[in-house]
């Protein structure tokens, strides 16, 4: 069977849950309800001939929605080469391809969802929230800790950002709307001291679940970087194995910065996963198929706007029409 | 990095082309073919690229090639003017209400940087204008906004005038305003909740504070990493509530930035202000032809040659750039401008406005550590004059001793070597650059 049928056995399999995602995603984003295949139809019906117009648009839908010029330009020679060598002429039948390639971007060689996140059973799984200023970290902390503990999981969270105003009550709030307990010190300690604190907490109170906090801060502050690095091997030195993930936080407003800042976290963090957020605006977000494709990291959630339940999984196929919805909602 | 400069893009048409006398509309054609993906690449909007070629593409072709320029650079010229045209003059003047108090209104979307521009903005009016600004916390959503508001206060000394989360945000500006009458303050500056542009009901907010407060001037706060969106943000803030300027944020950042000119070209309002850092005296005027280079990926240079300027002593920095252009700069004179450049701020800062300083790779090393330096110095203490003048006398038993001296290794005394080298190059790309942009020889470095 090939890949092409493979996600789609998926996709029909999945379509209940499928609308239903993309109902949701449809609520935050203000789109449109029709299916992602369906989408493509009207696109491709609106274009009788594969030609360089329709090609042109494509390249404009997907450059507007931040996926990335050089990932845009490779998709689009592909394409174009498909196109030549199975000899469409006809638009309908380059739906398909299209469709294939874009997941293949996605999720390269290997379809494996990676989504989930990676927590132990009976024992102290560690969350490192890291990301650029401004992006989301504390708010998707508040949003996570609620989940988990809606799914009956102990929750402690470590309120590592030491440095911005006001970022410690900030987490504190999150953490009495959530229901769970916050460690914390005063402001300009060091954040190292905060989450070795936060691990002895979260240990003698038996917690299934540290999430910590950290300062934003810009990918090219060397200084900065390294300051989170000694973070990380805090958390390594005290539970073996821990980190168990480390959430890089990117708004999906970000352009092509957004792939420096998943190199630059990687580097000095070892990131396991990225939140998407910010994704109730209109922008797109686009270029997490380019930090997929080149650094194989997976986005594990979304958020869809700022009260405690706006996060949600991940789900590639609602990304991936949301990344058309506005050429497809023409006319 | 996955980006390359607009420059790095251009060399291969340029050897294509060099020696020809006429910008052919083939020339064109591929040259702007790589200036559009270069802009596209920097997040320059789809719509606002498409609308500039087309305009770089009417100027360029026939012209005669300048004896002083190659066809290349000619092409970037071209397409700097355009962006520095786009881009506009400088502005950073902040309105002056005839009746005290001017109010000033900070709008944006959510993690743009408000608040702490709201404290830059106060900082600046007091410390540049010996103005009294009052802040007021209109932010009632988010957790601790007020509160990151008022710690901001107390950093400054300034006043902050809150009613907490249950107020609404309406009232608290207009009690704002009559508390900053009787109170004297020349300047009130309202921060508000960062909110998405198509939020119906907060913009309606925002236009009810604005109709309230009749403010002097409305910014619009833009995170500078923001991609194709900033279009539509920026079009639907200035629909709605007409805004004066825009300030952006986070500058400091590795950013190209290419959002400022989408703004400026879908609003036409000034971009006024830069955002540099997380201090609170990290707010700049907002330089557009600075920012046109940038865009295009050839640095900032120009921001570092003034901020060595405003750090080195003329004489100095004539000799040295004397230096760095003979190639004659040696360890002592290295050792010298350590301090001066110490002076200059933090080290990773500097770098990052060099073009293609993280390229290096023996720089990317030398930008890390500041706590480095002090070894470094203690390399260099440890030469010999003859060898401070001249590292090619550099062997295997000078160097142990060297280690030995300075309390280092030999592998870190080498390290500094391959740096030296590096660094010299590359003081000889800026010095060459700087040149430039005075009119003189027009030769980039990077052809
Ligand atoms: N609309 C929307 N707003 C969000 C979302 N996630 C976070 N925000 C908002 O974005 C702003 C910044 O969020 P924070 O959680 O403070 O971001 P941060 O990364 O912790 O910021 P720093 O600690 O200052 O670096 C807040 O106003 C949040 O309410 C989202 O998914 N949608
Ligand atoms: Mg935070």
């Amino acid at each position: 069977m090939g890949f092409m049928d493979k996600w789609k056995m998926k996709f029909q399999k999945n379509e209940e849950e499928t609308k239903e995602v993309s109902t949701k995603y449809k609520d935050g984003m203000k789109k449109t309800r029709q299916s992602f295949s369906g989408r493509i139809n009207d696109l491709i019906a609106r274009y009788r001939k594969v030609d360089e117009d329709f090609f042109e648009e494509l390249e404009e839908v997907l450059i507007t929605a931040d996926v990335g010029v050089s990932t845009v330009m490779d998709l689009i020679d592909e394409l174009k080469m498909e196109v030549k060598r199975q000899n469409i002429k006809d638009s309908k039948a380059v739906k398909d391809v299209i469709s294939e390639k874009l997941v293949e971007i996605y999720y390269g060689e290997d379809d494996e969802q990676t989504e989930h996140l990676n927590l132990q059973e009976e024992q102290l799984s560690i969350i490192l929230v890291v990301g650029v200023n401004g992006a989301g970290k504390t708010t998707s902390i508040g949003k996570l800790a609620y989940q988990l503990k809606q799914q009956g999981k102990k929750v402690v969270l470590a309120a590592g950002d030491t440095f911005r105003a006001g970022a410690i009550e900030q987490l504190d709030i999150w953490g009495e709307r959530a229901g769970v307990d916050v460690i914390k010190q005063n402001e300009g300690s060091d954040p190292a001291a905060v989450i070795f604190d936060g691990i002895k907490s979260a240990k003698s109170r038996n917690a299934d679940v540290l999430i910590c906090d950290t300062a934003g801060r810009l990918q090219n502050k060397v200084n900065l970087m390294n300051e989170l690095a000694k973070v990380k091997r805090v958390i390594e030195r005290e539970v073996p194995g821990a980190p168990h993930e480390v959430l890089l936080v990117l708004d999906a407003t970000t352009g092509q910065n957004a792939l420096s800042q998943a190199k630059t976290f990687s580097e000095a963090t070892d990131v396991s996963g990225i939140v998407l957020t910010k994704l109730d605006g209109t922008a797109k977000g686009g270029i997490v198929l380019a930090i997929r494709h080149e650094l194989q990291l997976p986005v594990k959630y979304v958020g869809l706007g700022e009260k405690m339940e706006d996060l949600q999984e991940f789900d590639a196929h609602a990304f991936v029409y949301g990344l058309f919805a506005d050429m497809l909602e023409e006319d | 990095m996955a980006f390359e400069g607009l420059a790095d893009r251009l060399q291969s048409t340029i050897k294509k082309i060099t020696g020809k006398g006429k910008v052919s509309e083939q020339d064109v054609k591929e040259m702007t073919r790589e200036v559009r993906l270069a802009l596209l690449e920097a997040d320059v909007n789809y719509k606002v690229v498409k609308d500039l070629i087309k305009r770089i593409k009417e100027r360029a072709v026939g012209q005669e090639v300048m004896e002083s320029l190659t066809p290349g650079q000619q092409v970037i010229k071209v397409v700097k003017e355009e962006l520095t045209a786009l881009m506009g003059g400088e502005q950073s003047k902040i309105a002056v209400a005839d009746k005290a108090p001017t109010v000033i209104m900070m709008t944006g979307l959510q993690g743009a940087g408000k608040t702490t521009t709201t404290g830059k903005l106060a900082n600046l009016l007091r410390k540049k204008h010996n103005r009294s600004p009052l802040l007021v916390a209109c932010d009632i959503y988010r957790p601790a906004a007020i509160q990151q508001l008022e710690t901001l206060g107390k950093q400054l000394d300034l006043p902050v005038f809150s009613m907490g989360t249950d107020a609404n945000p309406v009232d608290i500006a207009q009690k704002a305003i009559e508390k900053a009458k009787e109170e004297h303050h020349d300047y009130v500056i309202i921060d508000t909740a960062g909110r998405l542009h198509v939020d119906s009901e907060l913009m309606q907010e925002l236009e009810e504070i604005k109709s309230v407060v009749k403010p002097d001037e409305i910014y619009l706060v833009v995170d500078s990493m923001t991609g194709q969106d900033a279009v539509n943000v920026a079009e639907s803030f200035n629909e709605q509530l007409d805004i004066t300027g825009v300030v952006l944020t986070k500058l400091d950042g590795d950013t190209r930035g290419g959002a400022a000119l989408s703004i400026k070209a879908v609003t036409d309002k000034p971009i006024k202000f830069a955002g540099m850092g997380e201090k609170l005296d990290q707010l700049e005027a907002f330089h557009p032809d600075r920012m046109a280079s940038r865009i295009l990926g050839m640095g900032d240079v120009l921001s570092l040659i003034e901020k060595a300027q405003t750090n080195v002593d003329e004489k100095q920095a004539k000799e040295l750039e004397e230096k760095m252009k003979n190639m004659s700069f040696t360890f002592d004179d290295f050792l010298e401008q350590m301090g001066q450049v110490k002076k200059m701020g933090p080290l990773d800062d500097l770098m990052s406005m060099i073009p293609g300083a993280n390229k290096m790779k023996g720089l990317k090393n030398a930008q890390i550590d500041e706590k480095q330096i002090s070894h470094v110095e203690a390399i260099i203490q440890s030469m010999t004059k003859n060898e401070r003048q001249d590292p090619s006398l550099m062997n295997a038993s000078r160097k142990k001793r060297i280690a030995k001296g300075s309390g280092t290794s030999v592998s870190q005394v080498n390290r500094l070597l391959k740096q030296f080298e590096e660094m010299k190059k590359m003081m000889k790309q800026m010095t060459n650059m700087q040149k430039g942009k005075k009119g003189k020889g027009m030769k980039f470095p990077f052809m």
